[in-house]
């Protein structure tokens, strides 16, 4: 099985402000870029169901010449209320690391 | 046409190597730059006044700066002071500044732009309609314009008239870090949307360059196009880190939002010129009809103590989930027995976060059912109206949970292992940010106010 983090050279979660998290998926290569480019490993409806998020509130766009990735949802727990347990969001992007790409 | 803007860094002390500003220097800039703050670290900057940075960092950043922008005899910008923005951080910046003066016997004219925003000026746009909230904003009131700590995230326009008023140095309350960088450009005459899109790349210093470091960068805009190049010979940048910078904390790579307008770099082409330097061209800016300036706000929650232990123990481990929901209904009864009238279930709160199980992730941990860690870290955090309060209730929240009624136990046990003595650690006031709204001024200049000093050794 091959996963998202097989083929990315840096998969990151970070705050976009603090009422916002934002991913960013950096492909190794053109080719890896391309595949997932192809089989959309990583949708809407599956940011979604991970992140208990409204489906019509995510934004998830492909970057061609940065061969990225990059998805952004209202923050699940805004930053630095006392629920808030990663103050940069810096943690939030393991769930996606072992999606696979067909 | 050829404008050359230099970055400092990608946060005034971060510091940044002194032969790639010199580098910088013999490249003769127009202007230097660098942004001072960020809401990235949390409210409590915003809330306190407090700068995240330490004032030696600071200084010896600025030092470097003020004597190159007097070698050169050109401007120097620095934005968001204090890492807030708040007034009290414009006058922190400015302290040091004409500390480095005397001491360096320089002589130049400051602006002191402040943003600070009025609760009658706020609340009489709100009632004007004219607060807008982006989403997904929390709810806004004039309730919370009172509460909150406010500043108003200034464009390139206040930036431009103190220059225009012949300032030589500029330390600025909250800007947009790309308006610090396109506000020379854009008053040259140079392209916008490539005037703005070199600024987006320029306002995390060398982060986009590769190996990412906290260093100077250096972009030449030219008619139709503009290159970009760290300023450390030994780094590089490329097609690839330069367009990915657009992704950097922002929601949408490809469109990026400023006071006057948005930054379309949906048909940006990026060319390498060299192994280490990035041409882009074809970047668009598209003026807004409305002029908007984004409010930040934070806003006191209470005072806060934390107490720090960990459980080694497998039978307690697997008994939190059934302990600590009554040592919870314990402590409520505790408080209402010790503080009766003074505090209501509403006043204060008590969090248990158990690092080995969902620390991190909390109820979206997706392994929260996985088989337990052999250990656990467990944070207790007690938030009270008062640091004397959350002390009080900690003392006996401490001392309860590190006696847990463990089933399996018959007598008294020391459940948490604590590693400091008195376990309880007073933090201090904790806030939380209030307001993710635009305002509609009638013009870019009516919500900030500028000063200017003579600074002379």
């Amino acid at each position: 099985m091959t996963t998202l983090f097989d083929l990315c050279s840096l998969i990151r979660s970070k705050n976009a402000g603090p009422f916002v998290l934002t991913f960013d998926l950096m492909f190794s290569s053109k080719e890896n870029y391309e595949r997932a480019k192809r089989s959309r490993p990583l949708t809407k409806g599956l940011l979604a169901a991970i992140y208990c998020q409204r489906e019509d509130d995510i934004t998830l766009v492909y970057h061609d010449h940065a061969l990225a990735i990059k998805a952004s949802m209202p923050r699940p727990i805004f930053q630095g209320e006392l629920q808030d347990g990663d103050c940069y969001g810096g943690q939030q992007y393991v769930p996606l690391l072992e999606l696979e790409v067909v | 046409m050829e404008i050359r803007v230099l970055a400092a860094t990608g946060v005034l002390g971060a510091g940044f190597k002194v032969e790639s500003l010199n580098r910088g220097i013999a490249l003769e800039p127009t202007f230097i730059a660098c942004d001072a703050g960020s809401t990235d670290s949390g409210p409590a900057y915003l809330g306190s006044g407090k700068p995240k940075l330490s004032r030696e960092a600071c200084a010896r950043d600025l030092r470097l700066l003020l004597k190159a922008r007097d070698a050169l005899k050109v401007p120097l910008i620095i934005g968001s002071c204090g890492t807030s923005g708040r007034d009290v951080g414009v006058d922190w910046m400015a302290l040091i500044a004409r500390e480095i003066a005397s001491e360096e016997r320089l002589h130049f004219k400051m602006a002191l732009i402040k943003s600070d925003q009025s609760k009658a000026y706020l609340k009489k746009r709100l009632a004007e309609h004219r607060i807008r909230p982006l989403f997904p904003a929390p709810p806004i009131s004039e309730q919370v314009i009172d509460s909150s700590h406010i500043v108003g995230m200034m464009g390139t326009e206040p930036i431009q008239a103190a220059l225009a008023a012949g300032a030589d140095v500029v330390l600025a309350g909250r800007a947009s870090d790309s308006a610090l960088y396109a506000a020379i450009p854009l008053t040259l005459g140079a392209d916008p949307g490539l005037s703005w899109h070199a600024a987006k790349t320029l306002e995390c210093g060398a982060a986009c360059a590769v190996v990412p470091a906290a260093d100077c960068m250096l972009a030449s805009i030219r008619d139709g196009h503009f290159d970009i190049e760290p300023l450390d010979i030994n780094a590089r940048c490329t097609p690839q880190t330069i367009a990915a910078h657009t992704l950097y904390e922002n929601a949408n790579p490809f469109l990026l939002t400023e006071p006057s307008g948005v930054i379309d770099t949906g048909q940006a082409e990026y060319q390498a010129r060299s192994d280490r330097v990035v041409r882009v061209s074809g970047s668009r800016f598209r003026a807004a009809t409305q002029y908007t300036v984004k409010l930040e706000g934070s806003q006191l929650v209470g005072y806060q103590t934390v107490v720090i232990g960990g459980i080694r123990d497998p039978y307690i481990i697997r008994a939190l989930d059934t302990l600590l929901p009554k040592a919870r209904a314990f402590f409520d009864a505790r408080i209402a027995d010790l503080f009766p009238g003074q505090l209501t279930s509403n006043d204060y709160d008590i969090s248990y976060r158990i690092y080995g199980r969902d620390g991190v992730m909390g109820p979206l941990e997706p392994e929260r059912n996985s088989t337990p860690a052999h250990e656990v870290g467990v944070l207790i955090t007690i938030t009270a109206p008062t640091q004397e309060l959350a002390n009080k209730i900690a003392t006996f929240v401490s001392h309860v949970s590190a006696h847990l009624p463990v089933p399996e136990y018959h007598g008294i046990i020391s459940s948490i292992a604590y590693p400091f003595s008195p376990p309880e650690l007073p933090r201090g006031a904790v806030y939380r940010f209030s307001l993710n709204h635009v305002v509609e001024p009638d013009d870019p200049h009516e919500m900030f106010r500028t000063d200017f000093v003579e600074i002379q050794p």
